[in-house]
């Protein structure tokens, strides 16, 4: 089957938005249409065109987390030949928060481009807002973590979230839980510090920073290098801003990237059936109250009528 | 049952048998007659049979689920976290069992005191319905124990599966409060039943409210997923509307299915003011559901529409979606509409039938099918199914002892 522009159809949902976006119930006070984000929050800003596939984060990440051993050691590079479902590659999964995966570019000199996969700590995360008892947190750094303690298992948050990143441990029948990146938070970046992963890499390809600072680090690299970069950060606007942004040689498409995932964070989409909600509670019974007084009132009618005949 | 109704067989309908003589609990529950009697008759009946073999093989695997997790009886999906379960008990069932609210609302808010033989039927199917879809919920729940958590624990009020929650769990209690006369009757208790009828109206309108957001949230909860489900099932302004509007005509042709249902295989149950009135209640609930399939075609279309998501309707999920459209809407309007012209019930009957199918292709569709249409299809693991139908079997199996049992088809004959 042709595949086809999703854009257009996120149009027509975005126009209904807008209208309704001022009224808009959400966890985050902030939340309307155009939220910019925290002033204060952290960031990792990934050049792709720095990587060179070497997994360090990868096996950083597994250390820092103390997560299970890999199927396969980190140096083996043969996982960048693995394909699943329908010629997908890796994704994160209950025992790695991230994954790089190798795209074969057609006609780029410098050879493949190698992609980090993780959580992109979304500025009004998807997974977050969909949950319903709470278990995720936007921290102040700009992480997004999650409490294993209150997860009900409904796995929402993984029907909602765009890019596809928390992972589930199905495998545990007393205590599965959600697995994602939660950006080092407990033991590093609480205390100001980078994340395991952005410190392992020996080609520097994260810089961790101030969000503001890095979109405008990665502005002034595109600006510096003009015919290298692709002129767009991914992430900056994506669903609302994400805290993990990503500049490329190549177009995004070309790596996996969703893009046509549009600017606005996925609860713009939920707020249309949100704001019927007061108001469905207070017509209602208003209305069909109304309703049962005239149907009794015409039955009264009907028997006044019968006994006057009579 | 009915072969032995053919012979004579008188099942209890009153306190008393014909010599005066009170029945106890255990005759009620055996339907006066003996234990053995009892057995032999289940024995005779080809269906149990069936079910037995369900039992057999699903029990084991519902055991292995809770033993072995969720990994062992589905494909562990990470970007397929909701499956059968959901897709079939909780998204499906749950339309189908919205005959709870209309049918309450018919009889007790608009006064249609004609519906009233089978208004029983109507909340029965609503009660059991969501009952065994918060039963599907518990079996596709990584953490089942922690069904309250939402409610008490940490709450998410701004999430829609909150709203979900929190109203199914309400309306639930309203449908077994709504059916406690039925109970009361039957065990004589008729303080219980006073009570209840007291506050009638006050739980016939808060079921509509819970009803029209839950049926609705449903709908709202595929909102947080724009581009994983297929732009024709998805619209993010009228996704809770479309949810709302078919659940009004799969909830109503659901009801003439239990009832055509009951009226073959439970004969013997049914009492003359249930078979006599059928059907023309059956033209009468068809009528709804006519009327709630053309509003609910129309604004289909217009979703279409203002999404401007023509292009799609040429691709191969275009036919799906046509497919869907023409047999699960077009055809049982149709047939609804012949139906009421020629005062056909047999027709309405087989209309029902069609839109009650239709409608479970829509929800898997929705949740299953065209979930992550961008990305590949996935085939649901055996034992999942397995499971599926060994929690729908249970859902016959107490559907029709409750049917036997409590004068949901029949009417009691003592006054209470
Ligand atoms: S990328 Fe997904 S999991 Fe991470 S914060 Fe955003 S919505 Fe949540
Ligand atoms: S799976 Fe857990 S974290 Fe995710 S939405 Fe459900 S309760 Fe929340
Ligand atoms: S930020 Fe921490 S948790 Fe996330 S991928 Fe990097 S090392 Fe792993």
């Amino acid at each position: 089957m042709k595949k086809l522009n999703r854009r257009s159809f996120l149009k027509g949902g975005l126009a209904g938005t807008a209208v309704i976006a001022g009224t808009a119930v959400s966890k985050n006070s902030s939340a309307a249409g155009n939220f910019g984000g925290y002033p204060d929050s952290m960031g990792v800003l990934v050049d792709f065109t720095r990587c060179v596939g070497c997994r360090s984060c990868e096996a950083a990440c597994n250390k820092e987390q103390g997560l299970p051993a890999p199927d396969k050691p980190f140096d083996d590079l043969s996982v960048y030949d693995e394909i699943q479902h329908n010629g997908q590659k890796r994704r994160t999964s209950e025992k790695a928060y991230t994954v790089v995966n190798r795209y074969e570019i057609e006609g780029r000199e410098k050879g493949p481009v190698f992609r980090k996969f993780q959580c992109n700590h979304c500025n009004e995360p998807a997974c977050l807002t969909s949950c319903f008892v709470n278990a995720y947190t936007k921290t102040k750094e700009g992480a997004v973590i999650y409490d294993p303690t209150v997860c009900v298992g409904c796995r929402t948050c993984m029907v909602a979230c765009p890019f596809y990143v928390p992972a589930y441990s199905y495998s545990s029948p007393i205590n599965p839980v959600i697995k994602k990146c939660i950006m080092c938070y407990d033991t590093r970046l609480k205390f100001g510090r980078p994340p395991a992963c952005v410190e392992a890499c020996p080609q520097e390809v994260m810089t961790f920073g101030k969000r503001n600072d890095l979109i405008k680090l990665g502005n002034a690299r595109i600006k510096n290098n003009p015919d290298k970069y692709i002129d767009h950060i991914y992430g900056e606007k994506e669903v609302g801003g994400t805290a993990w942004m990503y500049l490329s040689d190549v177009p995004f498409e070309e790596l996996g990237f969703n893009t046509h995932i549009g600017e606005q964070p996925i609860i713009s989409y939920v707020k249309e059936f949100l704001t019927i909600v007061p108001m469905v509670l207070t017509i209602w019974p208003a209305l069909f109250t109304g309703f049962h007084l005239l149907s009794n009132r015409k039955e009264a009618l009907k028997n006044e009528e019968k006994t006057g005949n009579k | 049952m009915n072969k032995l109704a053919q012979q004579g067989f008188k099942p209890i309908d009153s306190h008393t048998n014909g010599n005066g003589r009170t029945w106890t609990v255990k005759d009620k529950i055996f339907l006066g007659l003996s234990p053995g009697e009892y057995l032999s008759q289940q024995f005779k009946n080809p269906f149990n049979w069936i079910l037995a073999v369900i039992y057999i093989v699903g029990v084991p695997i519902i055991i292995g689920r809770f033993i072995y997790g969720l990994g062992w009886v589905t494909h562990s999906s990470y970007d397929y976290p909701w499956g059968l379960f959901l897709g079939w008990g909780l998204f499906t069932m749950v339309p189908l069992s919205a005959s709870g609210f209309m049918m309450g609302t018919t009889v007790e808010l608009f006064g249609r005191d004609d519906f009233k033989p089978i208004e029983r039927l109507g909340l029965l199917n609503g009660l059991l319905g969501y009952l065994f879809a918060v039963v599907f919920l518990q079996v596709d729940l990584g953490q089942p124990w922690r069904l309250i958590y939402p409610m008490f624990v940490s709450l998410g009020p701004a999430a829609v599966l909150f709203l979900v929650a929190w109203h199914v769990a309400t309306y639930l209690s309203c449908q077994v409060a709504e059916l406690v006369p039925a109970f009361a009757e039957w065990m004589g208790l008729p303080r219980a039943k006073k009570f209840v009828k007291s506050m009638v109206l006050g739980l016939t309108v808060a079921g509509i409210i819970l009803s029209t957001l839950h049926q609705g949230a449903l709908g709202g909860l595929f909102t947080y997923a724009p581009g994983k489900v297929h732009p024709l099932w998805y619209s993010s302004p009228f996704m809770w509307f479309h949810f709302l509007c078919s659940a009004v005509f799969a909830g109503l042709s659901m009801l003439i299915v239990v009832s055509t249902l009951c009226k073959w295989f439970m004969r013997w149950r049914c009492d003359q003011r249930f078979l006599e009135s059928l059907d023309r209640l059956t033209l009468g609930i068809s009528k709804g559901a006519a009327l709630a399939l053309a509003t609910y075609l129309v604004i289909k279309i217009i979703a279409v529409a203002h999404d401007n998501d023509w292009q799609y309707i040429f691709t191969g999920w275009g036919q799906w979606y046509l497919l869907e459209i023409s047999i699960g809407v077009i055809l049982p309007l149709v047939l609804y509409t012949m139906a009421l012209r020629n005062g056909s019930a047999g027709l309405a009957r087989v209309s029902a039938f069609i839109a009650v199918a239709g409608i479970a292709l829509n929800r898997l569709n929705t949740a299953l099918i065209t979930f992550n249409w961008d990305l590949y299809q996935e085939i649901p693991h055996w034992r999942e199914v397995v499971i599926v139908i060994t929690v729908y079997a249970t859902y016959i199996v107490v559907y029709r002892a409750v049917l036997a049992r409590m004068p949901i088809l029949y009417s009691w004959k003592d006054k209470t």
